[in-house]
This record gives C-alpha cells, structure tokens and sequence, in this order.
C-alpha cells in the first residue's frame, strides 16, 4: 500500500477555463488539498458602469461562452425587474425553451466532450470517434438538435441575436418549430441511450454532506425566476439573492467565493435535483432512479447523472412548450420599454448552476452599480473541500498518484466549471 | 486516417494548437458547435494542443489560434511562448484581434477604481487591455464576436491548400442588402453595419438586430458619414459611441467622437 503521494495538475484539461489541482500526501497525512483559480479577471460589472441600459444583456452575456443565453436571459430580467416589466407568456415561453436548449447543448457537451473520456479511459473524445463511432455520432446528434434550436429562437447559439429586453426582434417560423418539436420526439432513444450508457460507467464511492442551493419550483422545475432555497433549510426572495450567495475574497482565488449555512456549498444540475425532484417529469424521475439518482444525494460525482436526468427533463418540457406556442396564433414579439431609477435582480438556472444578475440604474436607465454572482464561483469553495475530503479518504486508503490525480480531476470535471465565467 | 489530397497532389496535415488568453472560451467552443462538419474538420487537421476538449498536450504546431486578449503580466509570457512554437499564429475572434469586450474597461482610465469597483480592497492583478498584435506578430485574424465557424473552416482549408486567405474588403451593409433585409434604420435600430467589416453574412441584421460592430472597420469605412446617417435617424452620440467603442475595433475613430469632457480610454498604439 502506498501512503504518500504529489498530485500536481497544472491549468485542469476539459474544463472551461483555468484552474490548478495540488495535492500532498505523506505517510498517510494530508499536508495539502488545494484547488487554485488562476483566471484573469475581465471586470464585466466596472465595464458596465455608465453605459445605458440596452448595453446590458448584449455585453453580460460575452460573460460566457457556454451559457451566453443563460447570462443573457438573467441580465434581462434584471433589467425588467427593475423597470417592473413583466413578459408576455409568449415571451416567457420562448425565453424558457431557449432555455432549455442551451442546458441540452450545454450537458450534452459536457457529458461526452469533457466527462465521459474519463470513464472510457481515454485523453479526449478524438479517439472516441474511432473507437465507439455510434457513442460520438449520437452526441453530436443531440448537439446539433439543441443548437438548431438555439439558433431558431434566439437567432444565434452562442452570444443571441434575438433577445432583447422586452421580448424577441423577431420570432420563429411556425412550420420551423413544429420541426423541432419533431426532432426532439425523435431524439428520447438517443437519450435514453445515453442513459444506458451512463449505467456502465463507475461513479466513485465518494460522499460529503454538502448544503445544495437552486431555485425552488412550484409547479414546474425551475429554471427562470422564483424563491431560492437550500437543502440546510434557508428561503429567500430573489431579490435577497446576496443573503444566499455571501461571496468574499481569499488567497488562491482570482474569482470571488461564497458561502451559506456551512463553510461552503452546491449549485448546479444535483442541486436543482435534491431540490426539486418530485417536480421533474415521471419519466425524468423514473431514468433519475434507474440510474440510482433520488434525493438528498450527496455524491459530487452524481452531478454528471443529474446532468443527464436534466437532458431528459428539458427535452419532454420542450415538446410541452412548443406545443402551447403553436396552439395560439403570435403575438408582438416584444413590448415597448421605458426605463426608470431602480435595482433589478435576476436569477435563472443556467447549465452549471444559480446565476444572479443585479444591476441599479439612475433616472436615464444608466447602470450605477452592476453584480453578478455565477454558479462556479459558487461552486469553488465546495469543489476546494471535496478534494480535501477526498484526499484524506483516499490518504487513509492508499492510492497510486495517477489514480489520485485522475479521481480529483474527474471530481473537478463533475462540477462542470466555467471558471473564466466565475472570474469575469 | 487517410491520406489527405487536393487535385492529386499530397498534403500535409497540419499540427494545430488551440489556447486561450483572457475571453469567454466561445470562439473555440464554436468549433465543437459545428456538429454537422466537425468530423470532416477533424480530418483535415491534427489537433496537438486544445485544452479545453483534451488532455494530452504537445508543444510544437504548425498553426496556433490565440483567442482572447492580454490583461496580465503573464499572459504575455505564454503568448510570446506560443509564439515561438507556432509557424502561423493567428488571432482567434474580436478579443484577440482589438481587445473585444474586455477593452472597455481600458475606457475608465484609472485600474485602480475599476479594481476597487469588483473586487473592492482585494489586491488583485490585471492591466489595460491589448489585442495580441500589441505583444506578437499576428500572422492573420479572424474577426468576430463570436468567430463564425464556417468562416473558420474555410481558412483553415486555405491554409492547408496554401491559399491565399482573403477578407471582404466591404461592409456588413452589402451582405445586409444581398439578403434582401429590411433596413434596421427604418425600423428605427441603429446599426454599424455601413461601417463593419462583412465576411458574417449579416448575422446580426438577418435576425432584426443593428450590428454592433464586433468585426471591426471595412476597408476606408466612413465613419463621419455614418454619423450623419445616424443623426439624421435620431441617435445621440452616446448611443453611436457605446457600438463604436464595444469591441475595440473602431479605437481609433472613438476618440473624435467622443466628448473630451468624458472619461476616456488610452489612445492604443498601432500595430
């Protein structure tokens, strides 16, 4: 048994952004489990200082280039809740299947692309494409689907044309969504799939309690606007988005870290499922248990299974909206705006997480004072305290250095970061 | 993989490295957003260096696309490095080629409030932002907030043919009309697509939204005309400065437009 080991990954491979693993272990002891954010910050909230209220969504959501419809649609309805604009129901409905293809897109690019390597054994998805052809043509297939879609509602995939504050500068042919909706149909054994194929992976045995934090749905699982809450037990309004998320500075941290009941906690795809399962479709629900996901699950490694649950839920949720959309004839596509003194908070579940977008503008709509707090710099404390958990199990354990390395990266990779989102 | 070929003659595929200074990562993730041509693409190059989709790494390529912009010390280190690796580097996207979004906070003029304002008494590092070409010699950009990836695709082919690439020399505007769009101006949108570089097939205008200008100017674009034709549409000179100055692309006309009473960013030296 080997009780000693140096774990040193400098700027983590299949992660969006830069990040450093280190971790020391000698006879049995953990001397160090770090996780270090190294990004450089671009100052998205000093850029906005000044500019005009228009200039918001269109340059927050460059904040990211995954979820730029998430960052987007959260700046937007900052901006709305702050002028006490209300969407139409033909705009929220849009916004929210939207939605629901970036967070297709986004899981669907995460499992394969940057997680599923790992469990195959592999550096990358190039081999797969050799190897397992049927794998890597099935998740381009489903990419492409949320892309498509993504283009036809928000008029680009990545950094949207089409939403504006108000509502949309153009809608989607009828004819165009109903071939969506098609597709979609046609895409649930592709999923279910994947979701064969996430059985034969090994999740490791890992478990830490952990406080996970999301929007809390009331009929619907949440993905834009509503009541925050923590599995610890804490409810807040969106607008008392600062009593959830807490963020501070410390040393080794280039983005901001935050912090709730314990010394940290979760956001994203597992959280949303600890939060809300019995909101999620039967057959979400049903794919969710098959694959040994129920709440309250405290293993980081099953955020990838949620992930997948989430594919499943977004996609039947979609057909659900296209269906409602199609059945009346369309509206305005969006509605005049007048700007006024005020703050606005918005907070919308995007793929990795709680995102919060807070901006206070003077009388001419100017922005005085912008704040966004992004899921990974949420995330980072909680990421930090699993390695360190993980290192003294696998400390007491005794583990090859490369297993090591590979179970932290693998726990990193889990959460999905976009650390130049947290960083921004 | 097979043999690579064009007109009967061999080619060699080239070693490419994909890295990111400071940016949203999105110019690359374009690439992987190409679904439908993304495994004819992956054929035509061998990917060396792309952190983002793999773990194995090398350190020698024939082609380096650079995306995002230099905000710190250290950035300009590893970008000199890339340099010295790569026989073409090329500027990935709006941030590599002007400072993109990222510049606007060169505007301010004074680090240590636009510090203060984020991260408050946290010491923190950044620096004013500078496009690659500040630093490196850029061999080629490609323009774009984000890139459009068949544009990409296309250069990249040129290059592996030995090609000459080629930019369109006109504006956004031209593209705008081909497709036969209603002109944003007449539904009341300001737009800079008579001054933008085309080459984006009027991405913005084909979905009802004014160009912003990411792609930076077309060749002898008239920027005192496209004030007029603003004004005369009723736009204030606030709302023409905040698409000018969004990218970095247009650096060297904001500064006559704006009012010098202003805060004001650093004039950039040219390349």
């Amino acid at each position: 048994m080997k009780l000693s080991c140096e774990v040193k990954v400098h700027h983590l491979t299949r992660v969006e952004g830069h990040g450093n693993i280190n971790i020391s272990i000698k006879n049995g002891v953990v001397k160090k489990a770090q996780w270090e954010v190294v990004e450089t910050p671009r100052f998205f909230e000093a850029m906005l200082v000044g500019k005009h209220w228009e200039n918001a969504p269109y340059i927050c959501g460059r904040i990211c280039g995954i979820c730029s419809i998430g960052h987007t649609l959260a700046s937007i309805r900052a901006v709305e809740n702050a002028f006490a604009i209300t969407p139409s129901t033909q705009t929220a409905n849009l916004r929210l299947l939207l939605k629901h293809m970036e967070t297709l897109q986004s899981h669907i690019l995460h499992l394969y692309f940057l997680a599923a390597p790992d469990f195959l054994g592999t550096g990358s998805v190039l081999p797969l494409a050799k190897t397992h052809p049927l794998v890597v043509q099935r998740a381009l297939r489903l990419k492409l689907l949320a892309n498509d879609a993504c283009d036809l509602i928000g008029g680009r995939r990545l950094h949207p044309t089409r939403t504006i504050v108000g509502g949309f500068t153009m809608l989607p042919e009828k004819s165009e969504l109903e071939q969506i909706r098609q597709r979609l149909l046609a895409s649930v054994p592709d999923l279910l799939a994947s979701a064969e194929l996430f059985k034969t992976f090994v999740i490791p045995d890992f478990i830490r309690e952990t406080e996970f934090v999301s929007l809390k749905g009331d009929t619907d699982y949440p993905f834009i606007g509503g009541e925050l809450i923590s599995t610890d037990g804490v409810r807040k309004k969106e607008e008392e988005y600062l009593a959830m998320t807490n963020e501070y500075c410390t040393e080794g941290f280039t983005s901001k870290l935050s912090k709730l009941s314990r010394p940290s906690f979760a956001v994203g795809a597992l959280a949303r499922l600890n939060n809300n399962f019995t909101l999620l479709h039967p057959t979400a629900q049903e794919i969710s248990q098959s694959l040994g996901l129920a709440p309250v699950n405290h293993n980081p490694y099953m955020s990838n299974v949620a992930q997948l649950v989430e594919c499943v839920q977004v996609t039947l949720d979609s057909v659900r909206l296209i269906d409602t959309l199609l059945a009346s004839p369309w509206q305005e596509a969006r509605q005049p705006v007048k700007a006024k003194q005020g703050a606005g908070v918005g907070a919308v579940e995007v793929p990795r997480g709680i995102l919060y977008h807070y901006y206070a503008f003077d009388r001419q709509g100017k922005v005085i004072k912008a704040d966004c707090v992004i899921p990974t710099s949420q995330n980072h404390a909680n990421i930090l305290h699993d390695i360190e958990a993980l290192a003294s199990q696998y400390a007491r354990i005794g583990k090859q250095d490369r297993e090591i390395e590979l179970l932290a990266e693998m726990l990193v990779r889990a959460y999905d970061p976009c650390i130049s989102c947290s960083v921004h | 993989m097979s043999e690579l070929s064009y007109l009967g003659v061999p080619l060699v595929r080239p070693k490419v490295g994909f890295f990111e200074l400071s940016s949203c990562e999105g110019c690359q993730l374009q690439l992987l957003n190409n679904e439908a041509t993304l495994l004819d693409f992956l054929n035509l190059v061998e990917i060396v260096n792309f952190r983002e989709g793999m773990s194995e790494r090398a350190d020698t390529y024939d082609l380096a696309f650079v995306e995002g912009s230099v905000t710190r010390k250290d950035e300009i280190a590893r970008l000199t490095e890339i340099r010295k690796n790569a026989k073409i580097l090329i500027a990935l996207g709006s941030c590599a080629c002007f400072g993109g979004v990222n510049q606007l906070k060169n505007r301010f003029r004074d680090l240590e409030w636009v510090k203060k304002e984020v991260y408050g008494d946290f010491p923190i590092e950044t620096m004013e932002v500078h496009p690659l070409k500040d630093f490196v010699q850029v061999d080629l950009e490609i323009f774009g907030c984000p890139i459009k990836k068949e544009e990409v695709e296309r250069i990249v082919t040129d290059l592996v043919l030995g090609k000459t690439v080629r930019h369109p020399e006109y504006p956004v505007c031209m593209e705008c009309k081909a497709n036969q769009n209603l002109c944003l101006f007449e539904l009341g949108e300001p737009c800079l697509g008579p001054v933008t570089r085309a080459g984006c097939d009027a991405w913005c205008p084909n979905n009802r939204r004014g160009c912003w200008g990411c792609r930076g100017p077309a060749e002898a674009a008239n920027l005192s005309q496209l004030e007029k034709i603003m004004r005369t549409y009723g736009f204030d000179s606030e709302t023409i400065l905040d698409r000018l100055e969004c990218f970095g692309g247009f650096a060297s006309f904001t500064e006559t437009i704006r009012s010098p009473a202003k805060k004001t960013p650093t004039r950039r030296k040219k390349a």
